[in-house]
């Protein structure tokens, strides 16, 4: 949840800004035009309260309280499609994930979004192996979320373990590669 | 030059049959490619989702290994690793401020990269490495009278490289038809699967494999071929869930990576090829073949 006080919308405004001007074409985000060519290209807008294009525009306008309690940046499959067509160079998958970063950061996302959950589930395998389990994942997944969900996806995990595509034990980094790893992950997110 | 394998988590536990296709098929067409050493999750979207920094530095221990391991290319078959690697690799070299924080944090832990490693995704080393002449010349089983949907879904073209189109590929269409199969005409070719949404969000990412699917059978394919052991799982692994929303299952179209097409085409052990391996079974399509 979050660490401090509730920010207030200009203040996530201003915080998303300075975290997305960091990124290459960062400031592209100033100059979209309107056109819509992302909402239309992305695959998953007709299930999104706003539009990747009308993110855009409640953004400019500061309306963050608005944006992160949509579903809309947790509807982003990340297919990059806005990404290629965008005609003002908007990077518009990177504008996504820096609005995930900010929901999780500061605990504010719609109840029944689910992908952070995952997405916390993602890192604890990581950090815990190096790599990523994918029955871990699942298990950790499903527990924090949804438990009866877990057991409707045993018929799908019974099936691929029977054709060798389930392993049960990790893959896992050497004790020196994990002790390097969760080095440059400590700096990395302290820097 | 000299060129390491990457991986990643997926392909060798779901992506099984990729995995043991894809070093099959590159065994017998003489590449190299040996696995970078105590590799580590390249993050996918979960960690980009999370910390764009804490992202890039987890990507960027990859690169920094198989620099320091003195290889020139770093080659992946998944095309989530591809993307987030690759995109690693290109906003490093581009934001010099973005790469000093990355490298201090790859410091840490005795790292650094210096941007000489080129990221590629399989695919591209084997059409424009190998290239589809060669394959043909090395082919001992044609796949003549298979009709396949070439399905490249959407990270492998986007939007850091352009080896291929972005919105209409060809690449593997023209290995597919090196090795004589029939190509269907496919628009749905680089949409996207659904990704990780299948997980959070099933009933839109339901929806997106339906598209693929019927897609598919309308052109008549009798299999699709993928490029990513995501795409793979989720056009394979969800056929009860396609089939309660929108009443049919595809049964008839199983799902193959490309390299295990290459693998009956090549004619390597039927073990080799992974096609026992598969959620919908490939036999009643490829009988003729194996």
């Amino acid at each position: 949840m979050a660490e401090h006080a509730r920010a207030s919308s200009r203040q996530l405004a201003d915080e998303f800004m300075e975290a997305v001007l960091h990124l290459p074409d960062g400031d592209k985000v100033k100059q979209c035009i309107q056109c819509g060519t992302c909402s239309g290209s992305c695959p998953t807008s007709y299930a999104m309260d706003y539009t990747p294009r009308e993110i855009i525009a409640a953004l400019r306008s500061g309306m963050l309280d608005r944006v992160l309690g949509s579903n809309t940046m947790w509807m982003c499959s990340s297919c990059y499609g806005c990404t290629v067509r965008c005609p003002a160079g908007i990077k518009l998958t990177d504008v996504m994930y820096q609005l995930k970063s900010l929901a999780m950061k500061h605990g504010r996302y719609p109840k029944g979004v689910t992908t952070p959950a995952l997405q916390q589930a993602f890192v604890a395998e990581v950090e815990s192996h190096g790599r990523n389990s994918e029955v871990g994942l699942m298990r950790r997944f499903f527990t924090s979320t949804n438990p009866l969900n877990g057991l409707r996806n045993l018929p799908l995990a019974w099936q691929m373990y029977r054709r060798g595509r389930l392993s049960l034990k990790a893959s896992r980094l050497s004790d020196e590669g994990r002790r390097q790893l969760k080095a440059i992950a400590d700096k990395a997110r302290g820097g | 030059m000299a060129r390491l394998f990457y991986p990643g988590c997926a392909l060798e536990q779901s992506g099984r049959p990729y995995e043991v296709s894809a070093l099959a098929v590159a065994r017998a067409l003489g590449l190299g490619l040996p696995e970078l050493e105590d590799w580590s999750c390249c993050g996918a979207t979960a960690y980009m989702g999370t910390h764009e920094v804490w992202a890039l530095a987890l990507a960027a221990r990859n690169l920094a290994l198989a620099e320091a391991a003195g290889a020139d290319e770093l080659v992946t078959a998944c095309s989530g690793c591809f993307v987030v690697l690759n995109k690693a690799d290109k906003y490093l070299a581009s934001q010099p401020q973005l790469a000093r924080t990355v490298n201090e944090a790859l410091a840490a832990g005795g790292l650094t990269y210096h941007g000489g490693v080129r990221v590629r995704h399989l695919l591209d080393v084997i059409v424009n490495g190998v290239r589809p002449e060669a394959i043909n010349a090395q082919m001992k089983t044609s796949l003549a009278g298979l009709k396949v949907a070439p399905y490249y879904g959407c990270q492998i073209g986007r939007p850091f490289d352009d080896f291929d189109d972005a919105e209409y590929p060809t690449s593997l269409d023209g290995l597919l038809e090196a090795v004589e199969a029939e190509v269907v005409p496919f628009p749905l070719k680089s949409r996207c699967c659904g990704g990780m949404l299948m997980s959070t969000a099933a009933d839109v990412a339901v929806k997106l494999t339906y598209n693929i699917l019927e897609c598919a059978d309308r052109a008549g394919a009798q299999c699709i071929a993928t490029t990513c052991p995501l795409c793979t799982v989720n056009l394979e692994g969800y056929r009860q869930h396609v089939a309660r929303a929108y009443g049919k299952s595809y049964s008839h179209i199983p799902v193959l990576a490309f390299t295990q097409l290459l693998a009956v085409a090549l004619g390597l052990p039927r073990q080799e090829t992974g096609v026992d391996m598969g959620l919908v079974p490939a036999e009643p399509v490829l009988a003729a073949y194996l």
